[in-house]
């Protein structure tokens, strides 16, 4: 149980900060949460064009293919959202941690070539799935107050869900990263 | 837009089947990343219709592959149940959607 804990906490550590802020006076804002939502969305996409460019994998295709059409779905709404409700989403730094966090890991994967790159790349849509529900979860939805905008973080938390098990199911039907030259 | 939706789910063909055969229409909602009854009983020559109510396209896909319907947002898509069993289906695009339909002989 402890090992369990240590590891959701390494996967949230980015959002830590605000996950302690939260407990204090400075809460985040709806114009925060809104843009953390979005970018979260916008890296995910990002990731999957860099997928769809690098993987010869048709399963990892299909898999990048369905990223992109549901959190451009997801951002289409977000976007038409804060318009109808005059926020300005705004930049903050749990949303520059993600963005860096995510620059790292795409000069990772295109170190990568052919499986080597599809298993990184599935493994890491668990493991950032996982961090963005975490803190939809623990932070973004607890601490939205409009009741519009918590209702579209907690359709997003339950895709996104989804988009977690497809990916592990993704990283079981791909060869073991050492097995992968004999395929 | 109400119309338009319910023209849009007649317009809809059911492949190999003649209309007159067709049995009774269950539906059954997509929503909230869910399916809406869960469950449903049916007879073989009923249609099951999936009515897609969120932003992102879902599936209806049997576990056992027999079938598969693509439902796009805002739209429905239909299936004649030709094999009697229990059918247990999922979302292949959202896993955490799952779903039974028992088709009776
Ligand atoms: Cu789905």
């Amino acid at each position: 149980m402890a090992k369990i804990h240590l590891t959701l906490l390494g996967a949230c550590l980015c959002l830590a900060p605000y996950g302690a802020m939260a407990q204090g006076a400075a809460k985040l804002t709806d114009p925060q949460i809104a843009h953390i939502a979005y970018t979260a969305g916008q890296i995910d996409i990002q990731a999957a064009e860099q997928a769809l460019k690098e993987s010869k994998n048709k399963e990892v295709k299909a898999f990048a293919n369905d990223m992109v059409r549901d959190h451009k779905a997801v951002n289409e709404k977000a976007l038409a959202l804060v318009k109808k409700l005059n926020v300005k989403p705004e930049d903050n730094e749990t949303s520059r941690q993600l963005v860096q966090q995510a620059e790292a890991k795409r000069k990772e994967l295109s170190a990568l070539k052919g499986a080597a790159f599809d298993k990184a790349y599935a493994q890491n849509e668990v493991a950032f799935h996982q961090q963005v529900n975490g803190a939809l979860q623990s932070t973004l939805i607890p601490n939205a107050s409009n009741g519009e905008l918590k209702d579209l973080l907690a359709t997003g938390l339950k895709i996104f869900q989804g988009h977690q098990q497809h990916a592990e199911h993704l990283v079981q039907s791909l060869p073991a990263r050492t097995g992968a030259l004999a395929h | 837009m109400r119309r338009l939706a319910i023209l849009a789910v007649l317009a809809l063909e059911v492949p190999g089947v003649p209309a007159s055969s067709a049995g009774a229409t269950q539906t059954v909602a997509m929503k909230g990343i869910a399916y809406e009854p869960k469950q449903v009983t049916v007879h073989v020559g009923d249609i099951v219709e999936w009515a897609n109510q969120d932003i992102v396209a879902h599936t209806a896909t049997a576990r056992d592959k027999s079938w598969d319907v693509n439902v796009l947002p805002g739209k429905a898509g239909r299936m004649v149940m030709k094999t009697p069993g229990r059918f247990d289906y999922i979302c292949r695009y959202h896993p955490n959607m799952t779903g039974e339909i028992v088709v009776e002989p």
